[in-house]
Protein backbone atom coordinates (compact mmCIF):
# COMPACT_ATOMS: atom_id res chain seq x y z
CA UNK A 1 0.00 0.00 0.00
CA UNK A 2 1.73 3.59 -0.95
CA UNK A 3 0.34 7.17 0.85
CA UNK A 4 1.19 9.92 -1.69
CA UNK A 5 1.46 13.28 0.12
CA UNK A 6 2.03 16.10 -2.03
CA UNK A 7 5.30 17.19 -2.76
CA UNK A 8 4.45 21.05 -3.98
CA UNK A 9 5.08 23.41 -0.73
CA UNK A 10 5.04 22.80 2.66
CA UNK A 11 5.14 20.00 5.58
CA UNK A 12 5.60 16.93 3.25
CA UNK A 13 8.89 15.53 5.35
CA UNK A 14 6.60 15.76 8.34
CA UNK A 15 3.87 13.51 6.67
CA UNK A 16 6.06 11.40 4.78
CA UNK A 17 8.33 10.33 8.51
CA UNK A 18 4.77 9.87 9.74
CA UNK A 19 3.65 7.69 7.47
CA UNK A 20 7.05 5.44 7.53
CA UNK A 21 6.05 5.51 10.95
CA UNK A 22 3.47 3.59 10.92
CA UNK A 23 4.84 1.41 8.33
CA UNK A 24 2.97 2.78 4.98
CA UNK A 25 5.25 2.72 1.98
CA UNK A 26 5.20 6.80 0.30
CA UNK A 27 5.44 8.78 -2.42
CA UNK A 28 6.36 12.21 -2.92
CA UNK A 29 3.38 13.86 -5.43
CA UNK A 30 4.64 16.57 -8.06
CA UNK A 31 3.24 15.57 -11.77
CA UNK A 32 0.11 14.06 -12.33
CA UNK A 33 2.30 10.74 -13.28
CA UNK A 34 2.95 10.21 -9.73
CA UNK A 35 -0.55 9.58 -8.55
CA UNK A 36 -0.84 6.41 -10.53
CA UNK A 37 -1.23 2.98 -7.98
CA UNK A 38 -1.41 5.48 -5.00
CA UNK A 39 -3.94 4.24 -2.40
CA UNK A 40 -4.26 7.16 -0.75
CA UNK A 41 -2.83 10.77 -1.03
CA UNK A 42 -2.09 13.38 1.61
CA UNK A 43 -2.39 17.23 1.15
CA UNK A 44 -0.43 18.53 3.59
CA UNK A 45 -0.46 22.25 4.87
CA UNK A 46 1.50 25.32 3.56
CA UNK A 47 0.54 28.01 1.87
CA UNK A 48 -3.13 27.45 0.03
CA UNK A 49 -2.70 29.85 -2.66
CA UNK A 50 0.74 28.94 -3.59
CA UNK A 51 -0.21 25.13 -4.04
CA UNK A 52 -2.95 26.40 -6.14
CA UNK A 53 -0.73 28.25 -8.26
CA UNK A 54 1.47 25.33 -8.79
CA UNK A 55 -1.18 22.75 -9.35
CA UNK A 56 -2.27 24.77 -11.80
CA UNK A 57 0.90 25.51 -13.72
CA UNK A 58 1.44 22.28 -13.81
CA UNK A 59 -1.89 20.75 -15.08
CA UNK A 60 -2.50 19.11 -11.63
CA UNK A 61 -6.31 20.11 -11.23
CA UNK A 62 -8.12 17.91 -13.36
CA UNK A 63 -5.71 14.81 -12.68
CA UNK A 64 -6.10 15.21 -9.08
CA UNK A 65 -10.37 16.32 -8.99
CA UNK A 66 -10.53 13.21 -11.23
CA UNK A 67 -8.75 10.69 -8.35
CA UNK A 68 -11.11 12.57 -5.65
CA UNK A 69 -13.56 9.99 -7.05
CA UNK A 70 -12.02 7.00 -6.26
CA UNK A 71 -8.56 8.13 -4.02
CA UNK A 72 -9.05 8.73 -0.38
CA UNK A 73 -7.84 11.63 0.33
CA UNK A 74 -6.20 13.43 4.08
CA UNK A 75 -6.13 17.40 3.47
CA UNK A 76 -4.25 19.23 6.85
CA UNK A 77 -4.57 23.00 6.98
CA UNK A 78 -4.05 24.43 3.64
CA UNK A 79 -4.74 20.67 2.61
CA UNK A 80 -8.44 21.10 3.88
CA UNK A 81 -8.89 24.14 2.05
CA UNK A 82 -8.02 22.25 -1.22
CA UNK A 83 -10.51 19.79 -0.34
CA UNK A 84 -13.36 21.94 0.14
CA UNK A 85 -16.29 22.45 -2.48
CA UNK A 86 -17.26 26.15 -1.24
CA UNK A 87 -14.68 28.66 0.28
CA UNK A 88 -15.57 31.77 1.77
CA UNK A 89 -13.77 33.81 -0.54
CA UNK A 90 -12.50 33.09 -3.92
CA UNK A 91 -12.74 29.57 -6.35
CA UNK A 92 -12.98 26.07 -4.41
CA UNK A 93 -10.07 23.45 -5.40
CA UNK A 94 -10.40 20.11 -5.80
CA UNK A 95 -14.24 20.06 -4.81
CA UNK A 96 -14.09 16.59 -2.79
CA UNK A 97 -15.88 17.10 0.27
CA UNK A 98 -19.25 18.74 0.52
CA UNK A 99 -18.27 21.90 2.86
CA UNK A 100 -17.94 25.84 3.12
CA UNK A 101 -14.50 26.83 4.45
CA UNK A 102 -12.79 30.16 5.70
CA UNK A 103 -9.70 30.10 5.06
CA UNK A 104 -6.91 31.95 8.01
CA UNK A 105 -10.48 32.04 9.93
CA UNK A 106 -8.99 32.45 13.34
CA UNK A 107 -6.69 35.31 12.87
CA UNK A 108 -3.20 35.84 11.69
CA UNK A 109 -0.17 34.30 13.39
CA UNK A 110 -0.40 36.10 16.37
CA UNK A 111 -3.58 34.62 17.18
CA UNK A 112 -2.40 30.55 15.78
CA UNK A 113 -2.74 28.18 18.46
CA UNK A 114 -2.57 24.73 20.17
CA UNK A 115 -4.78 22.88 21.95
CA UNK A 116 -6.14 19.23 22.82
CA UNK A 117 -9.58 18.55 20.45
CA UNK A 118 -11.40 15.83 21.35
CA UNK A 119 -12.56 13.86 18.07
CA UNK A 120 -15.49 11.26 17.54
CA UNK A 121 -13.93 8.25 16.83
CA UNK A 122 -10.68 8.50 18.42
CA UNK A 123 -10.90 7.82 22.07
CA UNK A 124 -8.33 10.71 23.99
CA UNK A 125 -8.01 14.01 22.68
CA UNK A 126 -5.81 14.77 19.81
CA UNK A 127 -2.89 16.87 20.52
CA UNK A 128 -3.49 20.08 17.81
CA UNK A 129 -1.84 22.79 16.48
CA UNK A 130 -3.47 25.41 14.64
CA UNK A 131 -1.66 27.58 12.45
CA UNK A 132 -3.12 30.44 10.54
CA UNK A 133 -5.62 27.65 10.50
CA UNK A 134 -9.31 27.54 8.21
CA UNK A 135 -12.40 26.14 10.07
CA UNK A 136 -15.76 24.48 8.41
CA UNK A 137 -18.28 27.33 8.01
CA UNK A 138 -21.11 25.03 7.32
CA UNK A 139 -21.14 21.31 6.71
CA UNK A 140 -23.39 19.92 3.41
CA UNK A 141 -25.22 16.36 2.67
CA UNK A 142 -22.75 13.82 3.26
CA UNK A 143 -20.18 15.39 5.35
CA UNK A 144 -19.69 14.35 8.89
CA UNK A 145 -18.38 16.83 11.38
CA UNK A 146 -15.95 14.75 14.34
CA UNK A 147 -14.50 17.97 15.87
CA UNK A 148 -15.26 21.21 16.97
CA UNK A 149 -13.08 24.01 19.05
CA UNK A 150 -15.23 26.12 20.78
CA UNK A 151 -18.22 26.59 18.19
CA UNK A 152 -16.31 26.44 15.14
CA UNK A 153 -15.79 22.95 13.34
CA UNK A 154 -12.52 21.77 12.96
CA UNK A 155 -12.53 18.22 11.37
CA UNK A 156 -14.66 16.55 8.54
CA UNK A 157 -14.66 13.25 6.73
CA UNK A 158 -16.89 11.91 4.13
CA UNK A 159 -17.21 8.17 3.46
CA UNK A 160 -14.02 8.20 1.62
CA UNK A 161 -12.02 11.55 2.56
CA UNK A 162 -10.96 13.44 5.70
CA UNK A 163 -9.90 16.98 6.50
CA UNK A 164 -8.55 18.91 9.66
CA UNK A 165 -7.52 22.33 10.23
CA UNK A 166 -4.38 21.63 12.27
CA UNK A 167 -1.29 19.80 11.70
CA UNK A 168 -1.01 16.55 13.44
CA UNK A 169 2.55 15.93 11.33
CA UNK A 170 3.96 18.52 13.62
CA UNK A 171 3.09 16.58 16.62
CA UNK A 172 3.90 12.93 18.10
CA UNK A 173 0.59 12.17 18.00
CA UNK A 174 -0.15 9.68 15.22
CA UNK A 175 -3.83 8.93 15.96
CA UNK A 176 -5.12 10.98 13.14
CA UNK A 177 -3.03 9.49 10.22
CA UNK A 178 -3.87 5.70 11.65
CA UNK A 179 -7.36 7.18 11.27
CA UNK A 180 -6.91 8.20 7.58
CA UNK A 181 -4.64 4.65 7.11
CA UNK A 182 -7.74 3.11 8.33
CA UNK A 183 -10.01 4.31 5.94
CA UNK A 184 -7.81 4.03 3.04
CA UNK A 185 -7.97 0.01 3.98
CA UNK A 186 -11.56 -0.06 4.50
CA UNK A 187 -12.55 1.84 0.75
CA UNK A 188 -9.95 -0.50 -0.99
CA UNK A 189 -11.45 -3.48 0.63
CA UNK A 190 -15.12 -2.56 0.04
CA UNK A 191 -14.35 -1.22 -3.41
CA UNK A 192 -12.70 -5.18 -4.02
CA UNK A 193 -15.80 -6.33 -2.99
CA UNK A 194 -18.34 -4.20 -5.08
CA UNK B 1 -9.62 23.24 26.69
CA UNK B 2 -7.43 25.70 27.23
CA UNK B 3 -5.34 27.45 24.10
CA UNK B 4 -1.86 28.60 24.10
CA UNK B 5 -0.56 31.17 21.67
CA UNK B 6 3.03 32.28 20.91
CA UNK B 7 4.12 28.55 21.32
CA UNK B 8 7.69 27.56 19.99
CA UNK B 9 5.66 24.21 18.16
CA UNK B 10 3.04 27.41 17.03
CA UNK B 11 5.93 29.83 16.51
CA UNK B 12 8.30 27.29 14.69
CA UNK B 13 5.36 24.86 13.03
CA UNK B 14 4.75 28.44 11.18
CA UNK B 15 8.15 28.64 9.49
CA UNK B 16 7.38 24.86 8.35
CA UNK B 17 4.67 25.48 6.69
CA UNK B 18 7.03 28.09 4.32
CA UNK B 19 9.13 25.26 3.85
CA UNK B 20 10.09 24.58 -0.38
CA UNK B 21 8.63 28.40 -1.27
CA UNK B 22 10.07 31.48 -2.04
CA UNK B 23 9.11 34.89 -0.10
CA UNK B 24 9.71 38.13 -2.21
CA UNK B 25 10.50 41.72 -1.08
CA UNK B 26 7.96 44.23 -1.78
CA UNK B 27 7.24 47.93 -1.17
CA UNK B 28 3.97 48.27 -1.57
CA UNK B 29 1.20 46.72 -2.12
CA UNK B 30 0.98 46.15 -5.89
CA UNK B 31 4.31 44.14 -5.80
CA UNK B 32 3.01 42.44 -2.85
CA UNK B 33 -0.25 41.14 -5.12
CA UNK B 34 1.97 39.96 -7.93
CA UNK B 35 3.77 38.10 -5.74
CA UNK B 36 1.36 36.43 -4.57
CA UNK B 37 0.01 35.85 -7.75
CA UNK B 38 3.52 34.23 -8.48
CA UNK B 39 3.11 31.58 -5.92
CA UNK B 40 5.32 33.48 -3.02
CA UNK B 41 4.26 31.49 0.01
CA UNK B 42 5.00 35.22 1.84
CA UNK B 43 6.29 38.85 1.31
CA UNK B 44 8.55 40.47 3.26
CA UNK B 45 7.40 44.70 3.33
CA UNK B 46 10.20 47.12 3.22
CA UNK B 47 10.35 51.20 2.17
CA UNK B 48 13.29 50.06 -0.20
CA UNK B 49 14.80 47.02 -1.30
CA UNK B 50 18.36 45.98 -0.05
CA UNK B 51 20.16 47.19 -3.36
CA UNK B 52 18.05 51.12 -2.77
CA UNK B 53 19.42 50.70 0.91
CA UNK B 54 23.05 50.17 -0.19
CA UNK B 55 22.55 53.03 -2.95
CA UNK B 56 21.13 55.71 -0.38
CA UNK B 57 23.20 54.92 2.22
CA UNK B 58 22.24 56.24 6.10
CA UNK B 59 20.08 55.06 8.30
CA UNK B 60 17.86 52.29 7.14
CA UNK B 61 15.26 52.12 9.65
CA UNK B 62 12.05 49.73 10.09
CA UNK B 63 9.57 50.53 7.04
CA UNK B 64 7.09 53.55 7.41
CA UNK B 65 4.08 51.43 9.08
CA UNK B 66 1.68 52.86 6.06
CA UNK B 67 3.36 50.68 3.69
CA UNK B 68 3.59 47.53 6.34
CA UNK B 69 -0.13 47.84 6.77
CA UNK B 70 -1.22 48.47 2.69
CA UNK B 71 1.01 44.92 2.14
CA UNK B 72 -0.90 43.28 4.89
CA UNK B 73 -4.42 44.35 3.83
CA UNK B 74 -3.39 43.91 0.00
CA UNK B 75 -2.39 40.07 0.34
CA UNK B 76 -3.37 36.89 2.50
CA UNK B 77 -0.31 35.19 2.31
CA UNK B 78 1.77 35.93 5.43
CA UNK B 79 3.38 39.24 5.85
CA UNK B 80 6.67 39.83 7.22
CA UNK B 81 8.20 42.82 8.19
CA UNK B 82 12.01 43.99 9.37
CA UNK B 83 13.03 45.53 12.56
CA UNK B 84 16.30 46.57 13.21
CA UNK B 85 18.44 44.05 15.19
CA UNK B 86 18.13 44.87 19.12
CA UNK B 87 15.43 46.96 18.36
CA UNK B 88 13.02 46.00 21.10
CA UNK B 89 10.06 49.13 20.14
CA UNK B 90 10.38 48.78 16.25
CA UNK B 91 9.64 44.91 17.18
CA UNK B 92 6.54 45.64 19.36
CA UNK B 93 4.97 48.03 16.66
CA UNK B 94 5.39 45.18 13.79
CA UNK B 95 3.82 42.25 16.37
CA UNK B 96 1.07 45.21 17.63
CA UNK B 97 0.25 45.63 13.65
CA UNK B 98 -0.37 42.21 13.50
CA UNK B 99 2.70 41.27 11.07
CA UNK B 100 3.21 37.17 10.94
CA UNK B 101 6.52 36.84 10.91
CA UNK B 102 9.46 39.70 11.87
CA UNK B 103 12.79 39.81 10.18
CA UNK B 104 15.48 40.96 12.91
CA UNK B 105 17.67 42.05 10.08
CA UNK B 106 21.51 43.01 9.24
CA UNK B 107 19.95 44.90 5.97
CA UNK B 108 18.36 47.86 8.30
CA UNK B 109 21.34 49.50 10.66
CA UNK B 110 21.70 48.04 13.80
CA UNK B 111 20.18 49.53 16.58
CA UNK B 112 22.10 47.47 18.86
CA UNK B 113 25.81 46.62 18.30
CA UNK B 114 25.72 44.41 21.15
CA UNK B 115 22.57 42.70 22.17
CA UNK B 116 19.75 40.97 19.89
CA UNK B 117 16.14 40.61 21.22
CA UNK B 118 15.09 37.78 23.18
CA UNK B 119 12.66 36.58 20.72
CA UNK B 120 10.85 34.27 22.90
CA UNK B 121 9.55 36.87 25.10
CA UNK B 122 7.41 38.12 21.52
CA UNK B 123 4.21 36.04 20.87
CA UNK B 124 5.14 36.62 16.49
CA UNK B 125 7.08 34.65 15.48
CA UNK B 126 10.80 35.92 14.20
CA UNK B 127 13.78 34.99 11.53
CA UNK B 128 17.25 36.02 12.17
CA UNK B 129 20.34 35.43 9.77
CA UNK B 130 22.78 33.57 10.38
CA UNK B 131 26.66 32.70 8.54
CA UNK B 132 27.32 29.59 10.84
CA UNK B 133 26.08 27.27 13.06
CA UNK B 134 27.07 28.83 16.42
CA UNK B 135 25.36 32.23 15.02
CA UNK B 136 22.28 29.98 14.45
CA UNK B 137 22.33 28.88 17.82
CA UNK B 138 22.60 31.76 19.56
CA UNK B 139 19.33 32.84 17.53
CA UNK B 140 17.80 30.02 18.24
CA UNK B 141 18.40 29.85 22.26
CA UNK B 142 17.21 33.60 22.00
CA UNK B 143 14.01 32.56 20.50
CA UNK B 144 14.22 32.76 16.54
CA UNK B 145 11.71 30.29 14.94
CA UNK B 146 13.58 30.30 11.42
CA UNK B 147 16.79 30.81 9.92
CA UNK B 148 18.44 32.08 6.79
CA UNK B 149 21.37 32.44 5.59
CA UNK B 150 22.75 35.99 5.68
CA UNK B 151 24.77 35.96 2.34
CA UNK B 152 25.16 39.83 1.45
CA UNK B 153 22.47 41.77 0.64
CA UNK B 154 21.69 43.86 -2.33
CA UNK B 155 24.52 42.20 -4.54
CA UNK B 156 22.75 40.25 -6.78
CA UNK B 157 25.91 37.84 -6.09
CA UNK B 158 25.18 34.65 -4.41
CA UNK B 159 28.44 33.95 -3.19
CA UNK B 160 28.26 35.04 0.38
CA UNK B 161 24.73 33.00 0.39
CA UNK B 162 26.75 29.57 -0.48
CA UNK B 163 29.38 30.43 1.75
CA UNK B 164 26.42 30.34 4.74
CA UNK B 165 24.59 27.54 3.84
CA UNK B 166 27.96 25.53 3.01
CA UNK B 167 28.99 26.35 6.67
CA UNK B 168 26.38 25.75 8.49
CA UNK B 169 25.60 22.39 6.70
CA UNK B 170 29.02 21.09 7.35
CA UNK B 171 28.63 22.42 10.55
CA UNK B 172 25.55 20.25 11.01
CA UNK B 173 27.44 17.09 9.80
CA UNK B 174 30.02 17.75 12.20
CA UNK B 175 27.48 17.84 14.87
CA UNK B 176 25.94 15.05 13.88
CA UNK B 177 29.45 13.38 14.42
CA UNK B 178 30.53 14.55 17.58
CA UNK B 179 30.65 12.27 20.59
CA UNK B 180 28.58 13.67 22.83
CA UNK B 181 31.20 14.17 25.46
CA UNK B 182 32.76 16.25 23.11
CA UNK B 183 29.71 18.55 22.46
CA UNK B 184 30.78 20.99 25.47
CA UNK B 185 33.94 21.59 23.55
CA UNK B 186 32.50 22.96 20.51
CA UNK B 187 29.59 24.89 22.07
CA UNK B 188 32.44 26.39 23.86
CA UNK B 189 34.54 26.90 20.43
CA UNK B 190 31.56 28.01 18.40
CA UNK B 191 29.85 30.48 20.76
CA UNK B 192 26.72 28.08 20.48
CA UNK B 193 24.58 27.38 23.37
CA UNK B 194 25.48 23.44 24.59
CA UNK B 195 21.55 22.97 24.87
CA UNK B 196 21.10 23.74 21.24
CA UNK B 197 23.51 21.52 19.63
CA UNK B 198 22.70 18.84 21.81
CA UNK B 199 19.07 18.85 20.89
CA UNK B 200 20.46 18.89 16.81
CA UNK B 201 22.41 16.02 17.86
CA UNK B 202 18.91 14.35 19.34
CA UNK B 203 16.88 15.55 16.82
CA UNK B 204 19.44 15.08 13.62
CA UNK B 205 18.80 18.53 12.17
CA UNK B 206 18.15 21.77 12.98
CA UNK B 207 14.97 22.63 15.73
CA UNK B 208 13.98 25.22 12.78
CA UNK B 209 13.91 25.88 9.41
CA UNK B 210 16.72 27.25 7.43
CA UNK B 211 16.02 29.54 4.35
CA UNK B 212 18.61 30.89 2.15
CA UNK B 213 18.88 34.49 1.58
CA UNK B 214 21.29 37.38 0.84
CA UNK B 215 22.40 37.99 -3.24
CA UNK B 216 20.02 35.51 -4.71
CA UNK B 217 19.04 36.96 -8.59
CA UNK B 218 18.12 34.18 -10.86
CA UNK B 219 16.19 31.18 -10.91
CA UNK B 220 19.11 28.79 -11.01
CA UNK B 221 20.57 30.83 -7.97
CA UNK B 222 17.23 29.46 -6.16
CA UNK B 223 17.41 26.22 -7.52
CA UNK B 224 21.13 26.05 -6.15
CA UNK B 225 20.42 26.99 -2.87
CA UNK B 226 17.85 24.27 -2.46
CA UNK B 227 21.13 21.69 -4.04
CA UNK B 228 22.84 23.03 -0.98
CA UNK B 229 19.76 22.23 1.30
CA UNK B 230 18.26 24.80 2.70
CA UNK B 231 14.62 25.17 2.55
CA UNK B 232 13.11 27.68 0.81
CA UNK B 233 14.52 30.72 0.10
CA UNK B 234 14.08 34.80 0.14
CA UNK B 235 14.28 36.62 -2.44
CA UNK B 236 15.00 40.49 -2.05
CA UNK B 237 16.16 42.85 -4.74
CA UNK B 238 16.14 40.62 -7.21
CA UNK B 239 12.54 40.23 -7.93
CA UNK B 240 11.39 43.66 -8.82
CA UNK B 241 14.70 45.48 -9.75
CA UNK B 242 14.09 42.56 -12.93
CA UNK B 243 12.98 44.03 -16.09
CA UNK B 244 9.74 41.05 -15.69
CA UNK B 245 9.11 41.09 -12.77
CA UNK B 246 5.98 39.06 -13.10
CA UNK B 247 7.50 36.39 -14.83
CA UNK B 248 10.54 37.11 -12.81
CA UNK B 249 8.59 35.99 -9.58
CA UNK B 250 7.01 32.76 -10.88
CA UNK B 251 10.27 31.07 -12.95
CA UNK B 252 11.91 31.44 -9.02
CA UNK B 253 8.89 30.02 -7.60
CA UNK B 254 9.06 27.12 -10.04
CA UNK B 255 12.61 26.57 -10.11
CA UNK B 256 12.31 26.01 -6.26
CA UNK B 257 9.54 23.50 -6.51
CA UNK B 258 11.62 21.75 -9.85
CA UNK B 259 15.13 21.94 -8.31
CA UNK B 260 15.97 18.65 -9.58
CA UNK B 261 14.59 19.14 -13.15
CA UNK B 262 17.09 21.11 -14.92
CA UNK B 263 15.22 20.96 -18.36
CA UNK B 264 12.47 22.95 -16.90
CA UNK B 265 14.89 25.44 -15.23
CA UNK B 266 16.26 26.12 -18.64
CA UNK B 267 12.92 26.63 -20.01
CA UNK B 268 11.39 29.05 -17.72
CA UNK B 269 15.18 30.76 -17.23
CA UNK B 270 14.59 32.04 -20.99
CA UNK B 271 13.74 35.56 -22.23
CA UNK B 272 13.78 36.85 -18.64
CA UNK B 273 15.80 39.96 -19.45
CA UNK B 274 18.27 41.38 -17.88
CA UNK B 275 19.17 40.22 -13.96
CA UNK B 276 19.95 42.85 -11.59
CA UNK B 277 23.47 43.80 -12.52
CA UNK B 278 25.06 43.08 -9.33
CA UNK B 279 28.33 43.91 -7.25
CA UNK B 280 31.56 42.07 -6.74
CA UNK B 281 31.35 40.88 -3.18
CA UNK B 282 35.37 40.73 -3.03
CA UNK B 283 35.55 44.34 -4.31
CA UNK B 284 33.23 45.70 -1.66
CA UNK B 285 35.36 47.97 1.43
CA UNK B 286 34.48 45.64 4.35
CA UNK B 287 32.23 48.91 6.18
CA UNK B 288 29.61 48.58 3.22
CA UNK B 289 29.12 45.17 4.07
CA UNK B 290 25.87 43.97 6.07
CA UNK B 291 26.43 40.20 6.72
CA UNK B 292 29.31 41.34 10.03
CA UNK B 293 26.50 43.01 11.30
CA UNK B 294 24.88 41.23 14.34
CA UNK B 295 27.37 38.19 15.83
Amino acid sequence: MVIGVLGLQGAVREHLEMLMSLGVKTRIIKSAEDLEGLAGLVLPGGESTTMRRLIDRYALLAPLRQKTKTLPMFGTCAGMILLATELEQGAAHLEAIPMKVKRNAFGRQIDSFETMVDIEGIEQAVDAIFIRAPYVERVDQGTRVLAQVAEDIVVVETDMHLACSFHPELTNDTRMHRYFIEKVKQHHAASVIS
Amino acid sequence: MERQQGTDRVKRGMAEMQKGGVIMDVVNAEQAKIAEAAGAVAVMALERVPSDIRRDGGVARMADPTITEAVVNAVSIPVMAKCRIGHIVEARILESMGVDFIDESEVLTPADEEYHLLKSTFTVPFVCGARDLGEAARRIAEGAAMIRTKGEPGTGNVVEAVRHMRKIQAELNQILHTNPDELMTRAKEWGAPYEVLRLIQQEGRLPVVNFAAGGIATPADAALMMHLGADGVFVGSGIFKSEQPEKFAKAIVEAVTYRDDFERIAHLSKGLGTAMKGIDVTSMPFEERMAPRGW
